[in-house]
């Protein structure tokens, strides 16, 4: 009685170090310009109002760059989107600051930051910008968080038959926490997965448990970056889709339990 | 949705570790609330501790996820036969089709916040002892759990602050429904932290008093921590009397990271959702297990989104002043709530609310009493504007 998770893939976001969005990627997972290692940037979120923008945490402008970046390439109206966001931590920076005054003596911790820990931070921040008052999820596997996020948001199309967008994301902790957990910069990646084929499909995923081995990128930098950065598993099925290959591909996620994703073209 | 049912469930709050201590507190509108006197806090607030959460050993084999967080997680598993249930789950359909949906707000943060202390004088750096991973990570609680019973599928934490693990019953409902899994171990946990406890205080949002919600001189919440774990089958074979799932509805207020809209337009999508999910009107539904969390602003915002799709025709109340709010836990905790009402046929009161606000016109029950219920439609929100309403039922 297994009813496959499948969906239209119709707009992808990206932004890892080095690589500031889908096309940047696209040309690099295709060979066509080299890989330089560089530090994440982050674009000023235009969505927010100055003031908000100014204040936006890093990874409230990760999200928003690549959720932003999918559903524009998908040409989608984003207040109508479901989202799953899925992130193997919260913000990394904001955690240390709560941590280190609550260690202290003066433990008036501010307000603001207190909100801005929560693990569903960016997604707050996500309905605030884009007046989405879809349902929105908020997940954590660790460096599974990938193939988690995938599993519900296929779920969310299939079952309920609602175009959802996949933020995956993840960012660093500051030290002394990056001993613990060196996650080496911020990096995500956006899908917006559509229940019905349109104009815009650039392919159909399917998404079935496996035991096999992830491919891994022949790349060592490119390798690095899917080993160290959880949302970066998705690599793998990206390099497919930058390139018009289309078959299977079997990306991380809780050990023994893999996913075999197969990409078919539009 | 197809029904599915809750073969098994618990709940371990400041009432008592499982279901006849959760039961025989609701039945006598008694509060497992206290001064605050937790760790080294000093907050002039009450709380809902659990109590001996760190006499509880976990096995050797699971001792790299040893921290209070992870204590309660195996506490609530193993009270009520709740993780012999799930064993036998797992020998009918195997290690990789029984998934785990766990949610939380803030996991093992107190393992961190401690380690904050024990900082290297000359390098900052954190103790040796201190794992990242296995406790402060959200997903702690359920990677521990999935180890626990030794399972080889599915799993995920959900982590949307105060809706949390009503959402894992969405999720897990999405999987059941498309075959990917044959069972699933749904539920919260969550435990006091300095996080939390000066993080609402910050924000003004704790009382100085034991919590009072829909009271007209209300003034905050009271924090608490729990367990409660649901394990969630399809319903084939369901045998009258058992408690479904009918339901579940999700939204989000787009409006603001820590106020609700002030409207409850975010609360009644999701409401008004979940009706849709089980196939039932606003008429079928006979209890409303509030949100109810206590702050002026909550109860108001929840109240007019009752109110406007339900008017005062349906009896509510929030089990806040009995448990404190649970935060990432509240959800499967007062899921578990709404299964023994509608299992034991008594609507629960509210302790702690003395004056009911005039300005909320919905059917507030004070007292408890026996009543009998078909529906019963429990609410979760928390910050970020994440909302969860579930319906719950009993087998024909």
């Amino acid at each position: 009685m297994n009813t496959p998770l499948t969906a239209w893939i119709d707009g992808i976001g990206f932004l890892a170090p080095g690589l500031q969005d889908w096309a940047a990627a696209a040309a690099v997972l295709r060979g066509e310009s080299g890989f330089t290692a560089a530090a994440s940037v982050l674009p000023a979120p235009a969505i927010l109002p100055p003031a908000e923008r100014r204040r936006a945490s890093r990874v409230v402008k990760l999200t928003l760059a690549v959720g932003l970046e999918a559903a524009a390439h998908a040409g989608a109206e984003v207040a109508q989107l479901a989202t799953v966001f899925s992130a193997s931590g919260a913000d990394g920076h904001n955690c240390h600051a709560l941590c280190e005054q609550l260690a202290g003596d003066d433990r008036q911790i501010s307000p603001t930051r207190f909100h801005n820990s929560v693990h569903n931070a960016a997604a707050g921040y996500w309905g605030i910008a884009t007046g989405a008052m879809a349902p929105c999820q908020v997940l954590c596997a660790f460096d599974a968080s990938f193939g988690a996020g995938l599993l519900d948001a296929l779920a969310q199309v299939v079952v309920d038959q609602q175009p959802t967008l996949l933020i995956a994301y993840d960012s660093e902790y500051p030290e002394p926490l990056f001993a613990k957990r060196p996650v080496p910069d911020v990096a995500g990646v956006g899908l917006v997965l559509s229940p019905r084929r349109s104009e815009r499909s650039l392919a159909a995923i399917t998404v079935t448990p496996d035991t096999a081995a992830a491919a891994t990128l022949t790349d060592p930098a490119q390798e690095d970056l899917r080993t160290t950065i959880p949302a970066m598993r998705a690599l793998p099925m990206l390099k497919m889709l930058a390139n018009g290959e289309w078959g299977s591909v079997v990306v991380d996620y809780l050990p023994p339990m893999q996913l075999r994703i197969d990409l078919i073209p539009a | 949705m197809t029904p599915l049912s809750l073969s098994a469930y618990t709940a371990t709050t400041c009432l008592g570790r499982g279901l006849e201590a959760t039961r025989a507190a609701l039945r006598t509108r008694r509060s497992g609330l206290a001064p605050c006197a937790f760790e080294t806090v000093l907050l002039d607030t009450w709380i809902g501790e659990v109590a001996a959460v760190d006499a509880e050993i976990l096995p050797k084999s699971l001792a790299a996820y040893d921290c209070r967080n992870n204590r309660l997680t195996q506490m609530g598993l193993e009270t009520d036969g709740f993780a012999d249930r799930v064993r036998e789950a797992i020998s009918r359909y195997g290690k990789t089709r029984v998934g785990v949906f766990l949610g939380t707000s803030t996991a093992g943060i107190l393992q961190t916040e401690l380690a904050y202390r024990r900082r290297d004088a000359a390098t900052g750096a954190l103790p040796e002892d201190f794992i990242y991973r296995t406790t402060h990570n959200s997903f702690s609680l359920a990677e521990i759990t999935r180890d626990y019973f030794g399972l080889e599928g599915m799993a995920m934490a959900i982590s949307t602050a105060c809706s949390s693990s009503a959402k894992v019953f969405a999720a897990a409902a999405r999987q059941l429904e498309l075959g990917s899994i044959d069972a699933a171990i749904v539920g919260g946990v969550d435990t006091l932290c300095l996080t939390t406890l000066y993080g609402f205080a910050s924000l003004q949002l704790t009382s100085s008093q034991p919590c009072r919600p829909y009271d007209a001189a209300r003034n905050g919440i009271s924090i608490g921590e729990g367990a409660a774990f649901a394990l969630l089958e399809r319903s084939d074979a369901a045998s009258a009397g058992s408690v479904l799932l009918l339901g579940t509805g999700e939204s989000s207020d787009a409006y603001h990271m820590s106020s609700p809209h002030p409207e409850g337009l975010g609360a009644r999508l999701a409401m008004e959702a979940a009706l849709r999910s089980a196939g039932l009107t606003a008429t079928d539904i006979d209890y409303i297990n509030l949100h109810g969390t206590s702050t002026p602003a909550n109860d108001a915002a929840e109240g007019k989104a009752v109110a406007a799709l339900f008017g005062d025709n349906v009896p509510c109340s929030s089990t806040k002043g009995a448990t404190g709010h649970t935060l990432g836990a509240a959800g499967a905790v007062e899921a578990v709530i709404c299964a023994l009402a509608l299992s034991d046929g008594f609507l629960p009161g509210s302790p702690g609310t003395q004056t009911l606000d005039p300005a909320i016109p919905i059917d507030y029950q004070l007292q408890g009493r026996a009543s009998r219920m078909r529906h019963a439609l429990t609410n979760s929100f928390g910050f970020g504007g994440s909302n969860c309403s579930l319906i719950l039922g009993v087998a024909e």
